[in-house]
């Protein structure tokens, strides 16, 4: 066998063994997605009860709290970002990481010192990188995030909410994750978690004409329903965007390797015909050396016998 | 008897949901019990089983639960349960909470031994 033939089945041979391991990482993505999907639908009920009461609380009373009130000159706001452990899914992380630079960019153009929390090793090693402090991080349990992660996510959020901004605190709480719209859709999104806009979320969860909510009898108090409200809320908007981040995690695994296994075929497609034509030539060269080989010899003969 | 609609939520699941014509649970200031027709109520629950007195499709029957904190909403006959961590009574590994009640003794752990407490509440509540 040729040598350029040898070549190209060793490259056939190598494509093929990667081939191999983007189709299974792109199956175990595509059940991963559907698992994540799940379980974005079964956190649902408890996020809309939640933000019913939270709307129902806000609106039927005039309590001041930090969950209802603009600050008038709002100083500091936390922005948490969310990310992946690992990478292998196309522009997922980068695009929520730009997002993220984008919002930090705003609100420090708008006079705002702004602290980073930041979920996933990606968005850590990129923060680190560049040598950007991070207020918090966290990672670990991006692929499959619990209730409990949600809460330790959220718990040095909430304490810097209550913390004056002179000493670490925030006015504001943002947050920055990919939603997921379909496998083959995943948008990173900014949402503004406190203080509450009970406005914008209207248009995205009912369309229907806003009934009027009842009169609410509060036990103990609507200043202590609040209190008691607040941290389950961010935690629950967290745990929210947490899945859905790993769905969308997950939907962008899948699609990176499926247009990796699709260029894998290309490429072994296009070696096998190399690999072919050389193979071919390399016939050719050897009819025409045997040809020429015995052309040669019968003239040598022809000259001798004369 | 006039029946009211229950959902149980927690955090990460529906836990149970149907109708039942009244609903026990433990707020922070104090027990309360819910029937149809009630006002339209917010309050806070504090950890500890609730009882649900359930009827329509499920028949006569009641169902526990314990819950670990969350909150209590009654609006348009509607009662919804929200809680961080909820089980239901047949749910609870008793075993597996009498020895969470025994390693929360040991280590001083007053959270873990109440939530243990009140699995075992509801477990027995519900025999």
């Amino acid at each position: 066998m040729g040598a350029q033939v040898r070549v190209y089945k060793r490259r056939i041979r190598s494509v093929t063994a990667t081939k191999k391991i983007t189709k299974a990482m792109e199956m175990i993505a595509a059940s991963r997605v559907v698992k994540a999907q799940r379980q974005v639908a079964a956190s649902t009920p408890y996020a809309d009860e939640l933000t019913r009461a939270v709307t129902a609380v806000a609106s039927g009373s005039d309590v001041q709290h930090p969950i209802t009130t603009e600050v008038e000159n709002p100083t500091r706001a936390a922005v948490l970002l969310i990310t992946s452990d690992r990478g292998l899914a196309g522009g997922y992380n980068s695009n929520a990481i730009k997002a993220a630079e984008k919002l930090t960019a705003r609100l420090q153009g708008e006079g705002k010192g702004v602290a980073s929390y930041v979920v996933g090793r990606k968005g850590i090693s990129y923060y680190g990188f560049r040598n950007q402090p991070i207020a918090e991080s966290f990672s670990g349990f991006t692929d499959n995030p619990t209730y409990a992660d949600a809460k330790a996510v959220a718990a040095p959020i909430i304490e810097a909410l209550e913390l004056e901004t002179s000493e670490g605190g925030v006015d504001e709480i943002h947050i920055v994750y990919t939603e997921f719209v379909s496998m083959m859709t995943q948008n990173p999104v900014q949402k503004r978690l406190l203080p509450l806009s009970l406005d914008d979320d209207s248009s995205t969860e009912d369309e229907a004409p806003k009934e009027v909510p009842p009169l609410y009898d509060f036990e103990p108090s609507s200043e202590g329903v609040l209190d008691a409200l607040l941290p389950r809320y961010v935690e629950s908007r967290i745990y929210n965007a947490l899945l859905q981040s790993a769905a969308s995690k997950h939907a962008a695994t899948r699609r990176a390797m499926k247009s990796a296994t699709d260029n894998a075929d290309d490429l072994i497609k296009s070696l096998t015909r190399l690999a072919n034509a050389a193979r071919q030539a390399d016939i050719t060269q050897e009819i025409s050396e045997i040809v020429g080989g015995a052309n040669a010899l019968a003239d040598a003969n022809a000259g001798s016998e004369r | 008897m006039a029946e009211l609609h229950v959902e149980l939520v927690a955090a990460d699941r529906k836990v149970w949901s149907g109708e039942a014509s009244r609903v026990l649970a433990r707020t922070t200031s104090g027990d309360i019990g819910i029937m149809a027709g009630h006002q339209p109520l917010l309050g806070v629950l504090e950890s500890g089983p609730v009882t649900i007195r359930t009827t329509g499709e499920t028949g006569e029957g009641t169902v526990v639960a314990a819950v670990h904190g969350g909150f209590i909403s009654f609006a348009d006959n509607k009662l919804s349960l929200l809680a961080e961590v909820a089980e239901l009574s047949d749910e609870v590994d008793v075993d597996r909470a009498e020895r969470d009640l025994e390693r929360a003794k040991s280590d001083d752990d007053e959270v873990a031994q109440k939530r243990a407490e009140v699995r075992l509440a509801a477990a027995a509540a519900a025999k």
